[in-house]
């Protein structure tokens, strides 16, 4: 496979692991773990042939570690996982984003809490948004919707790792991960990062340098916290990024993140062809999340329905940039099989009985 | 014939290096750090030091900061 | 006069040590700085530093330093070793770190042989928290969370890790070493040499327990903690070199 123009069929999965490579990721570290165990799979037999690292970790503790101690010293790095797994790498991720180190994570979400079993579910919202990890942080969130997105923001992910020096994770799920779709790989579009001021290569012409986050005084550790959120005011600013359709004319918004975005574009065709005025919006970016523009469709006097795979996780966020301007209504299933486009039509004409300020939940 | 050099700043007290030296050299002085423990000296009157080192090796603060010999 | 002994060049400019009086980290960092500079290693040595009372290390050792979480340090040095082979990567932990929390990740980096140099100290309890029953705490040994003595019905047995580590494949030296005395603090420094030069040969993981002793936590005088270190900790753990690939001693 290489980086080039041709469409190819291929699994949402080894899509991310071959851009993984066309995006410069000198060593990959990973534990098995469905739905995500084919990326593993997939460097274990490249990563070699290119001579650069790949290691099948004890755990993934370890892998993550890995990954911090693969950053520090200037190069990209990532490793992947799924959900419960990804809990396990919360701690380490509260200090690469502390250290500022350009993480990378893959999390292929499945069902929980818990073991949760393979379904695809969205229920890791929180857990990547919010983190798990301890103290005040913030991680870049990005969320494909198709194959050929698995591969647009990987590529992103690393550029944005680098240029901000802050933990990305691509949060995609077990459907994406599983699901073959004709994509294109392109070339990688972001340029290098220059990390020379700050990376670990030994102390060979110049001081020194030590990467760490323990305030040697209370001062200072108030100020590294100020610090790391205004670097994502910045974020913010520059880079969340949205999708739209059809919001102009729209007197409901559904929204939704990863591939329920898929349904709810076909929902809302089929509601407009009832003569209901629906749109579709959609983050790309979960953090920062796009609450500006989702305040000015409020404002606009455009109701919100959220259509996620989980018990709300996303609502809540939407609910919050609203800021009571509008009503915002909510559509899940905790796990398993996605929402049907049927489901959502027949959903979103009940919440309108109750001028959508109300859930409807599926079992 | 030797001599050391103590760095008093560095000084713990721990005295390690009085019970090392193999010639005895080293006392606890009757000045204190600004901790209030009373410091280590080298007193070497009948040039006695051979610059063994020991009590540089032992010393876990680098208090005794150079050893000549 | 010709001088012997000055402060090694790897130390920071006007470092001070934030241990306590008698504590044998203080050699222990000492003899990692005199190897680096000895085997001209500084300016490319990119160490994983610990949580501990080995927390500070990157305000002593003049080199790259990267933060690891609590037992994460072999984890983090096999990243920078894969990302960079030819650097110099090493670690510096305590027992509690390396061979408790950190078990899996030091004994996996062992089994892989990792081209990593591995330092932990052993001092038979956790002293950065004031001196807790650790995994080499030893039976009978008093501490504030087995204030009865360590016994096998509470507490279980205390772990030899320079044997463990010994028994993985990919280990290429392996070696338990003690700092109450001036010539073992010699042979500690032979044995870190050691287990830094495999790395450069590219022979395995190199590793290092030095024996250490905590006079805070055991509420001894210095002097009667490297007493304890002789007569209660080097029964249990004996000195000696495990393994060493280059002279074909295995276990």
């Amino acid at each position: 496979m290489t980086d080039n123009n041709e469409k190819v069929l291929i699994k949402g999965n080894y899509a991310i692991a071959q851009a993984a490579i066309n995006a410069g990721c000198q060593c990959y570290f990973g534990y098995p773990i469905t739905p995500q165990t084919e990326i593993g799979e997939y460097l274990s037999a490249e990563m070699p042939k290119l001579g650069r690292g790949y290691v099948c970790a004890e755990s993934e503790i370890a892998a993550i570690n890995m990954v911090v101690g693969a950053v520090s010293t200037g190069v990209r790095a990532m490793t992947t996982s799924s959900s419960l797994a990804v809990a396990l790498m919360q701690e380490a991720l509260s200090y690469a984003a502390s250290d500022e180190l350009p993480v990378v994570l893959v999390n292929v979400m499945r069902a929980g809490p818990g073991l949760g079993y393979i379904y695809p579910a969205q229920g890791d919202y929180n857990q990547s948004v919010y983190g798990g990890g301890n103290g005040d942080y913030k991680i870049i969130v990005l969320a494909p919707s198709t194959v050929q997105e698995c591969i647009d923001l990987t590529y992103r992910a690393f550029y944005l790792a680098q240029k901000y020096r802050n933990p990305v994770i691509l949060l995609a799920d077990g459907l994406l991960g599983q699901m073959m779709e004709p994509a294109c790989f392109g070339e990688n579009p972001y340029p290098e990062v220059d990390v020379s001021s700050w990376a670990l290569t030994g102390a060979k012409g110049r001081e020194s340098r030590a990467i760490y986050s323990l305030g040697p005084n209370e001062k200072k550790q108030i100020q590294h916290v100020y610090n790391l959120f205004k670097k994502f005011e910045v974020i913010a600013e520059k880079e969340t990024t949205y999708e739209e359709f059809q919001t102009e004319d729209a007197e409901i918004v559904l929204t939704a993140f990863g591939s329920m975005t898929r349904n709810i574009k076909a929902a809302m065709k089929v509601l407009r062809d009832k003569g209901i005025k629906a749109g579709c919006f959609r983050p790309i970016t979960l953090s920062p999340f796009p609450h500006k523009r989702i305040l000015e469709l409020a404002t606009e006097g455009k109701n919100f329905v959220v259509v996620e795979m989980n018990m709300g996780q996303m609502y809540k966020d939407v609910k919050y940039s609203v800021e009571g301007r509008s009503e915002v209504g909510l559509i899940n299933r905790p796990v398993g099989e996605w929402l049907s486009v049927e489901e959502i039509v027949e959903a979103v004409e009940k919440l309108m009985e109750k001028n959508y300020a109300a859930s409807i939940q599926y079992s | 014939m030797g001599k050391i050099i103590i760095d008093t700043n560095r000084c713990k007290s721990c005295y390690l290096c009085v019970s090392t030296c193999p010639k005895g050299l080293i006392k606890k002085s009757d000045k204190t750090n600004r901790l209030g423990d009373y410091l280590v000296e080298f007193d070497d009157k009948n040039n006695e030091c051979i610059g063994c080192a020991m009590c540089a090796k032992r010393c876990p603060d680098m208090a005794i900061t150079e050893v000549y010999r | 006069m010709q001088q012997v002994f000055s402060i090694p060049k790897s130390m920071k400019k006007d470092f001070r040590y934030t241990f306590c009086p008698g504590c044998d980290h203080g050699v222990a960092i000492r003899l990692v700085a005199e190897l680096l500079d000895e085997m001209n290693l500084r300016e490319k040595a990119i160490c994983s530093t610990s949580i501990g009372c080995s927390v500070f290390l990157y305000d002593f050792l003049d080199v790259d330093c990267v933060e690891a979480p609590h037992g994460r340090a072999c984890a983090s040095a096999t990243g920078v070793k894969r990302a960079r082979p030819d650097k110099f990567a090493f670690t510096y932990q305590g027992d509690g770190d390396f061979a408790s929390i950190g078990l899996a990740e030091s004994m996996h980096t062992a089994l892989r042989g990792e081209c990593v140099s591995a330092i932990c100290i052993n001092n038979t309890t956790y002293g950065m928290t004031g001196g807790q029953l650790g995994p080499t705490t030893i039976m009978g040994q008093i501490t504030t969370t087995s204030p009865y003595g360590r016994n096998r019905e509470y507490y279980g047995y205390p772990i030899r890790i320079a044997e463990q580590i010994a028994l993985c494949d990919g280990t290429a030296y392996s070696a338990r070493v003690a700092l109450d005395t001036v010539p073992h603090i010699n042979q500690a420094k032979q044995a870190l040499k050691k287990a830094f030069e495999v790395q450069v040969q590219g022979l395995g993981f190199g590793f290092v327990e030095i024996l250490s002793s905590c006079p805070t936590n055991w509420h001894m005088t210095p002097q009667e903690a490297h007493e304890r270190v002789r007569n209660e900790m080097v029964p249990v753990f004996p000195l000696g070199v495990y393994k060493d690939v280059t002279t074909e001693k295995g276990v």
